[in-house]
């Protein structure tokens, strides 16, 4: 086979795909065909690399130039002027806003600077679907160093010692996990990887599973070692189609290499993974829940103890694990516990994922060591808020977590310091506001997911989520009264102390962490019925300023439901009576007559 | 396909697809290791920088040497192409004219393993305008 001069990496995320990735690929190999260069360039689907804003992204190597938002039809672009006549094409590279000239390495770019990337290592730099690219980066490796050097017990440890917790919110030990289920005897113990990502905007396990499967399945086959189990199993959300096939893909491929299966590298030991399929309900994430689904049941949780490491999937001793804990253990095995122990704070160790959304100029997945402060990640790495807004909140832990505000912008990141501060880690989600959002209505958001996804089973979550709720929408019509946001209190603070699960025990954080830090914009909605970010729709109304009003007629012929009166070339009003605040004659007036009060 | 049988196995694997990943490791440390531009406008395609890219590239294999090898346009020496750019870590960056194999050794063999100058060279530190 010839060797390849230069490879050009497209990204197959998801997000990528929905922006036509594939066909990018399709037309780079027609183009490098037609001029004979097929063996000379090697045209590589990647996983995710992470700066989805600008997707999608192609890469070229070895002169690193990073190329955004490519189109299908700049493929023959990039092959005939970057491959052919060595000369980069500007339109492509990413522009720093804040220089405004073009950065065509990526480790010159604001986003990847600060960056450090254990989990999504091989993210974007290899092809998931070979596993010999897998292998060739050391893939299997901490597998057969286990299986060859180290006894189970000693694995243990090693986790242990690298003080790594649960990436999927709680922030439990990983090595203590692993250890109770490792001391529970059974003639049939379970290792499961917990792919259910529920919180809205959040992509970090989709991520590494389309990116490096083969890293799941070696950590997952390292834990069934350390703790006795030979069967894997993956619960997956079926939403992620993706995912899924990568997965099967890397499954079998491993199969075929012995990487799986009877007899691991001569070592006797056996382990095979099976992926289970969830039909995308939020609380099958809470493990017993998870566990129950996968068994057939209905996806509802049980109280603990008995925890899984006791009574599990088939009441046997269950390991599970979040899927970006899993992607960290292969470097903790290879490169010791003590090099990850070096990263992170004092009770955080490592790196952490984070999938950036909402209003910030750089949205996508990063991963920072623990530590880093709110304002790196939201100002260095994320470049800042959307059209030069301030910047008022930052959502972290989805659902169960809560809004972090401006006087947390310089907390070190990390589990302990999160809580304290009245949200939590979560599993990585991170969605940024501006000025323009209003917290009363971000509070009934996560209330409405949480009512929606409530199993039924314990009466708090139930019916005290669905309470909260209606107090919420009370309060955004202009209905609520100050009694209401005391009552608001005491019922979230016996929802925390008496529902079942995790779901129900975080689920009024969103609305506790706002009124802690909002109490001002909760008052001013109850008492002088308004909103100050212009969204509780009930509390605003139109008018038109007489003096500015030319009488052009433009708002009228616009407004849908005939609100506007006036004469032509005469000042118009609005009836607020009849008005439903769409917006559409601030859009159409021309002479910034129209505001809302 | 042969299976994994033992972790020496599975290391000697590793050994085996690593250089298909060569070009990309490569990438993410170039400042590390000794960078060779090649010119290859339609000049230096015509006087043959793509031969004596792929001889280079082997040459550098050959002597073990840690190398990137990246294609540029024309560096408008059009009168001695083919040109290379050749960067060595610590180095001041020097443009080489007229390269062909015998020339392609002497780089190798005297300026990049003992810095000892040889003939052809173009210019020293070639500076680019739009920085």
């Amino acid at each position: 086979m010839a060797k390849y001069k230069m490879h050009v990496l497209v990204c197959g995320g998801t997000g990528c795909k929905a922006s036509q990735s594939a066909q990018i690929v399709e037309n780079l190999k027609a183009a490098l065909a037609d001029n004979g260069l097929q063996d000379e360039v090697q045209v590589v689907t990647t996983g995710c690399f992470g700066f989805c804003e600008k997707g999608p992204i192609v890469k070229m190597m070895p002169d690193n130039t990073f190329y955004t938002q490519v189109k299908p039809e700049d493929a023959r672009t990039i092959v005939e002027e970057h491959i052919i006549k060595g000369r980069k094409v500007t339109n492509l590279l990413y522009t720093d806003p804040e220089t405004n000239e073009h950065v065509s390495d990526s480790k010159h770019m604001g986003f990847y600077k600060k960056q450090i990337r254990i989990a999504l290592r091989n993210c974007g730099f290899i092809d998931p679907e070979n596993i010999e690219e897998s292998i060739s980066r050391g893939g299997y490796e901490a597998l057969g160093k286990c299986l060859t050097e180290m006894k189970p017990e000693d694995v243990i440890q090693e986790i242990k010692l690298s003080g790594l917790r649960g990436r999927g919110g709680g922030g439990f030990p990983t090595g203590v996990k692993w250890e109770i289920a490792s001391k529970n005897h059974a003639d049939q113990k379970y290792v499961v990887c917990n792919a259910d990502e529920g919180d809205p905007g959040a992509f970090m396990d989709r991520s590494i599973m389309e990116g490096d499967p083969h890293c799941i399945i070696e950590a997952m086959a390292i834990c069934g070692y350390a703790i006795g189990a030979t069967k894997g199993l993956v619960y997956i959300r079926a939403e992620y189609p993706l995912a899924i096939d990568r997965l099967q893909i890397a499954i079998k491929q491993a199969r075929e290499y012995g990487l799986l299966g009877q007899n691991i590298m001569g070592s006797g030991f056996d382990f095979d993974i099976e992926l289970r399929y969830g039909a995308g309900a939020f609380v099958c994430g809470e493990e017993t829940a998870l566990i129950h689904s996968m068994e057939g049941q209905r996806g509802e949780p049980t109280f603990k103890p008995p925890f899984p490491a006791v009574s599990g999937y088939l009441g046997k001793p269950t390991n599970v694990n979040n899927v970006e804990t899993f992607a960290n253990i292969p470097v903790i095995i290879t490169k010791g516990a003590e090099w990850f122990n070096k990263i992170g704070t004092e009770k955080s160790k490592g790196t952490k994922v984070f999938a950036l959304a909402g209003q910030i100029n750089n949205v996508g997945l990063i991963e920072v060591p623990m530590g880093i402060t709110l304002r790196e990640v939201i100002y260095e790495i994320g470049g800042g808020i959307k059209d030069g807004k301030e910047f008022k909140a930052v959502q972290t832990g989805g659902p169960s977590g809560g809004c972090l505000t401006k006087k947390h912008l310089d907390t070190p990141i990390d589990y302990d310091n999160l809580i304290a501060a009245g949200s939590m880690m979560g599993s990585g989600g991170m969605v940024v506001m501006d000025e323009t959002s209003c917290m009363v209505s971000i509070a009934k958001f996560y209330l409405e997911f949480t009512c929606e996804e409530s199993c039924g089973k314990c009466t708090p979550c139930r019916v005290g989520n669905k309470r909260l709720c209606e107090m919420l929408t009370k309060i955004s019509k202009g209905n609520g009264t100050m009694e209401d946001l005391y009552e608001l209190r005491n019922l979230a603070a016996v929802i925390k102390d008496t529902a079942l699960c995790g779901l129900g025990q975080t689920s009024p954080n969103p609305v506790l962490s706002t009124l802690d830090n909002f109490w001002d914009e909760y008052v001013e909605h109850v008492v002088d019925k308004k909103c100050r970010a212009g969204v509780c729709k009930s509390l605003m109304s139109y008018e038109i300023d007489q003096s500015k009003c030319v009488g052009c007629t433009a708002c009228a012929r616009n407004c849908p439901v005939s609100a506007i009166k006036g004469d032509k070339k005469m000042p118009h009003t609005i009836d607020t009576a009849v008005c439903i605040k769409c917006g559409a004659c601030i859009e159409r007036c021309k002479f910034g007559a129209i505001s809302i009060k | 396909m042969t299976k994994v049988k033992s972790l020496a196995d599975l290391k000697a694997m590793r050994e085996q697809f690593q250089s298909n990943l060569d070009v990309r490791e490569k990438s993410n440390n170039q400042e590390e290791m000794v960078q060779i531009k090649v010119a290859m406008g339609t000049c230096g395609i015509a006087s043959g920088a793509k031969q004596i890219m792929e001889y280079m590239m082997e040459k550098a294999d050959g002597m073990k040497i840690r190398a990137v090898f990246i294609q540029t346009g024309c560096m408008g020496h059009c009168n001695a192409e083919p040109t290379i750019e050749v960067i060595v870590p610590g180095r001041e960056p020097v443009v080489f004219g007229l390269v062909n194999n015998k020339k392609a050794d002497e780089i190798f063999e005297k300026y990049i393993v003992n810095n000892e100058m040889v003939d052809g060279v173009i210019a020293i530190n070639n500076e680019v305008a739009d920085k």
